[in-house]
């Protein structure tokens, strides 16, 4: 009999493109969302889950594929190059129309749960959160919809390929945790994820990413509804802080603990 | 062409590319690095050449820590480990 090929590991990454994480954040003037015309990049933990990706098959894992997916705006494929540059093999954009609503984390989750049963995978690797809207829900909902193991704020990811399981593990209050799953998993990465911080895509790299290609898909083609179920009412920034005043002497500073009620 | 030429090419490309996210928008990287290739391009002696490239992939190298260490220092910032 012949022995069975090694089944080789695909791996499919989320991705995000958010407002940048050193750009200063300002409500609009109407008070419905902030302002985008700033300059965005990949959300930070995304790439922390593009680096594990990658890192996994110069660990030796046999890992045929990587795939990116976004959602977003036209701009968004910008961040699928540069996860290419860091090393992924394919990226799929699903494509929204220019001015839509950001789709809420179930939206995500329903469409990445779309793609997976149109091109099967063994891991899902996402970022723990978004920057931007910080719900980290996507992970979990997706693990839930497809009945997959989960390991979530992973910091650590150890694939045996021929039990098909996978030991991760978690940051938990006050230490971490080992949980050893069965593939198909669905990770979430934590900033402590890799021992080393995630890749610069360098100017080379971001070059040959050019060449490859981009999978344009619409949410009809994944046969979901991104539409938000949430409505904002309004969007606002945080009360100014209001500054302190100095004391002459100790009497005035007694007189204002005392108008303060303190003493 | 001569091998070290082309590295010093590379070399100024990739500082240019990474010159362009400076977080400090006062401090002009691309400018001064031009001026240190500048000052540098009589160089004949081999030697001092390969010198010169070691301290720009130094500083390229630098750079790069720079940038993935601030990223990870807002992180940490914004996102508190919790207490045990």
């Amino acid at each position: 009999m012949r022995p069975t090929a090694i089944r080789q590991l695909k791996v499919l990454v989320a991705v995000k493109r958010t407002i940048d994480y050193a750009v200063k954040i300002r409500v609009n003037p109407s008070q419905t969302g902030v302002d985008t015309n700033v300059k965005h990049s990949m959300n930070p933990f995304d790439e922390i889950a593009v680096e594990e990706a990658v890192k996994l098959r110069e660990r030796g894992v046999n890992v045929e594929s990587i795939r990116v997916i976004t959602l977003g705006q036209t701009k968004a494929s910008e961040i699928l190059r540069t996860a290419l540059a860091m090393g992924a093999d394919h990226a799929t954009h699903v494509e929204l129309p220019d001015g839509a609503d950001m789709p809420e984390p179930l939206g995500v989750a329903k469409a990445l749960a779309a793609y997976v049963k149109r091109e099967p995978v063994d891991i899902v690797i996402l970022g723990k959160q978004a920057i931007d809207d910080d719900a980290g829900q996507t992970g979990q909902m997706l693990a839930g919809l497809l009945g997959w193991s989960q390991g979530t704020f992973a910091s650590k990811l150890d694939v045996d390929e021929a039990s098909k399981t996978a030991v991760v593990v978690r940051e938990i209050d006050g230490g971490g945790e080992e949980i050893r799953c069965k593939l198909p998993l669905v990770l979430t990465t934590d900033l402590r994820c890799n021992v080393t911080v995630p890749r610069y895509a360098s100017l080379p790299n971001i070059m040959k990413a050019r060449k490859k290609p981009i999978e344009k898909l619409t949410a009809q083609d994944l046969g979901v509804d991104l539409s938000p179920r949430l409505e904002t009412i309004k969007v606002s920034e945080p009360p100014k802080r209001v500054g302190g005043g100095k004391v002459e002497n100790v009497d005035q500073l007694v007189e204002k603990l005392k108008a303060a009620g303190v003493v | 062409m001569n091998p070290q030429r082309m590295r010093a090419i590379k070399l100024y490309k990739e500082l240019m590319f990474l010159g362009r996210n400076y977080p400090d928008a006062s401090y002009d990287f691309n400018g001064r690095m031009r001026r240190l290739f500048e000052k540098n391009k009589s160089l004949t002696d081999p030697e001092e050449i390969e010198k010169a490239i070691q301290l720009g992939e130094f500083i390229r190298n630098e750079t790069l820590a720079l940038y993935s260490l601030r990223k990870y220092r807002h992180l940490r910032r914004s996102y508190p480990p919790s207490d045990p």
